[in-house]
C-alpha cells in the first residue's frame, strides 16, 4: 500500500511536468519504479483504508477555508499598509497544538503563517511560537483560540 | 474569457505592488516578513489563475505546469519566511517594541 | 488584443519591484535585505508566468519552475548563513 501511494505520487508529478503522451507514460513508469524501490524504506508515513476519504476531505473542506482565510489576510495587510500611521501591537506567543506527526505540524504552521496577522517562527515538540501583529494582553486562551482555532479542528480530522 | 483573465491579472499585480509597499513601509523585520509573504502568495495565486483563464482556449497543456507552480509556491513560501524569521530571532536582532515575548523564556539551549 | 492592459499589469509589477529594491538598498540589517530579496524573487516569478501569456510560449513556464526552486534554495541558504554567522559572534 505504501509502495503504491509513493509510486502514484511520483508518476503524477512526472506526468504533470512532462506532458501526457504514451512514451512519457512508459518512461515515467520506469523512473518511478526505480525511485520507489530506492526511497520507500526511508519514508515514514502510514496509510490505511481511510486514505481516500481523508484526501477528499483535504481537497474539499480544507482548501476552500484556506483560500478564504488567505483573502481575508490580504485585506488585513492592505488595510494596515495603506493607513497613514500603521497600527501595530506586536508580540510573540506560544501556542499548544494537539496534532501528532510532522506533516500535520507543517500544514498547521503554514496555515498559521497565511492567516491574518500571524507568522509562525519555530516549532518545538507540541508548541508553535507565533508572532502576531495584534496581541491581546493578559489572556492566553483567547490568543490561542484566535490563532489556531479554526484550522486545528479541520486538520485534526485529517492528520489524526 | 479574456476579460476575466485580465481582472485576475490586475488583482494579482495590485497585490504584488502591495507586498512591495509593505516591505518598504513596515517598521521592523517581523512585520516586513508578514506583509511580504501574505501579499506575494495571494499575488502569485491570482496571476496564475489569470494566466490559466487566458490560455485555456488555445493551450490545454499549460494547465498541469501551472498547477505544479502554484502548489510549489504555496508550500515553499511560508517555509522560507518562517526560516528567515527563526534566523532573525536567533541572530539577536529583536525589535524592542514587542509587548510579550514567549521565546525569551525558552533559554539558549540549541 | 488589449495591449494597454498588458502595460497596466507590467507597470504595477515594476512599481512593486522598485519598492523592494529600495528596501534592499536601505535595509539597516542583513535580515531586512534577505526579506526584500525573497519578496523580489516572488514578484519575478509572477512576472515570468505573465510573460508566458504575453509571448504565447510554453518555455517560460519551465523557466518559472526552475526559478521558483532556485529562489527557495537561495532563501534557505541565506537564512542559514545569517543564523550561523551570529551564533559565532555572540
Amino acid at each position: 500500500m505504501k509502495y503504491l501511494i509513493t509510486f502514484l505520487t511520483l508518476l503524477v508529478v512526472y506526468l504533470f511536468l512532462a506532458g501526457f503522451t504514451v512514451e512519457e507514460v512508459i518512461l515515467g513508469s520506469l523512473v518511478s519504479v526505480v525511485l520507489t524501490v530506492l526511497l520507500a524504506n526511508r519514508l515514514n508515513f502510514k496509510v490505511d483504508w481511510r486514505f481516500p476519504f481523508k484526501l477528499l476531505k483535504f481537497l474539499f473542506v480544507y482548501i476552500p477555508v484556506f483560500i478564504w482565510k488567505l483573502i481575508l489576510a490580504n485585506i488585513d495587510v492592505a488595510r494596515r499598509v495603506l493607513s497613514f500611521k500603521i497600527p501595530l501591537n506586536p508580540g510573540i506567543v506560544k501556542v499548544k497544538t494537539n496534532l501528532k506527526g510532522d506533516l500535520g505540524k507543517l500544514t498547521l504552521a503554514n496555515s498559521i503563517t497565511l492567516t491574518p496577522g500571524t507568522l509562525s517562527i519555530d516549532v518545538e515538540d507540541d508548541y508553535i511560537y507565533v508572532h502576531t501583529i495584534d496581541i491581546l494582553k493578559n489572556s492566553k486562551d483567547k490568543n490561542q483560540e484566535i490563532i489556531s482555532g479554526p484550522f486545528e479542528k479541520i486538520l485534526g480530522g485529517i492528520f489524526e | 474569457m479574456t476579460i476575466l483573465s485580465y481582472i485576475f491579472l490586475i488583482i494579482g499585480a495590485l497585490f504584488f505592488l502591495l507586498g512591495g509597499l509593505g516591505v518598504f513601509r513596515m517598521p521592523d523585520t517581523f512585520n516586513r516578513i508578514q506583509a511580504g509573504t501574505k501579499a506575494t502568495t495571494l499575488g502569485a495565486f491570482s496571476i496564475i489563475v489569470g494566466v490559466l483563464f487566458g490560455s485555456v482556449e488555445n493551450h490545454l497543456d499549460w494547465i498541469p505546469k501551472l498547477i505544479i507552480i502554484i502548489v510549489f509556491i504555496v508550500i515553499s513560501n511560508p517555509v522560507g519566511s518562517s526560516t528567515i524569521a527563526k534566523a532573525t530571532y536567533r541572530s539577536k536582532n529583536i525589535p524592542d517594541n514587542l509587548i510579550q515575548d514567549d521565546l525569551k523564556e525558552r533559554g539558549e539551549k540549541q | 488584443m488589449i495591449d494597454w492592459l498588458d502595460f497596466v499589469v507590467l507597470s504595477l509589477l515594476a512599481l512593486g519591484v522598485i519598492f523592494t529594491v529600495i528596501r534592499f538598498v536601505l535595509g539597516p540589517k542583513l535580515s531586512d535585505r534577505v526579506v526584500a530579496l525573497d519578496t523580489f524573487n516572488m514578484i519575478i516569478i509572477g512576472l515570468i508566468v505573465f510573460l508566458a501569456l504575453v509571448f504565447d510560449s510554453k518555455l517560460y513556464l519551465d523557466i518559472a519552475i526552475v526559478y521558483a526552486v532556485l529562489a527557495f534554495l537561495e532563501t534557505i541558504v541565506f537564512a542559514r548563513y545569517l543564523e550561523g554567522k551570529n551564533n559565532d559572534n555572540s
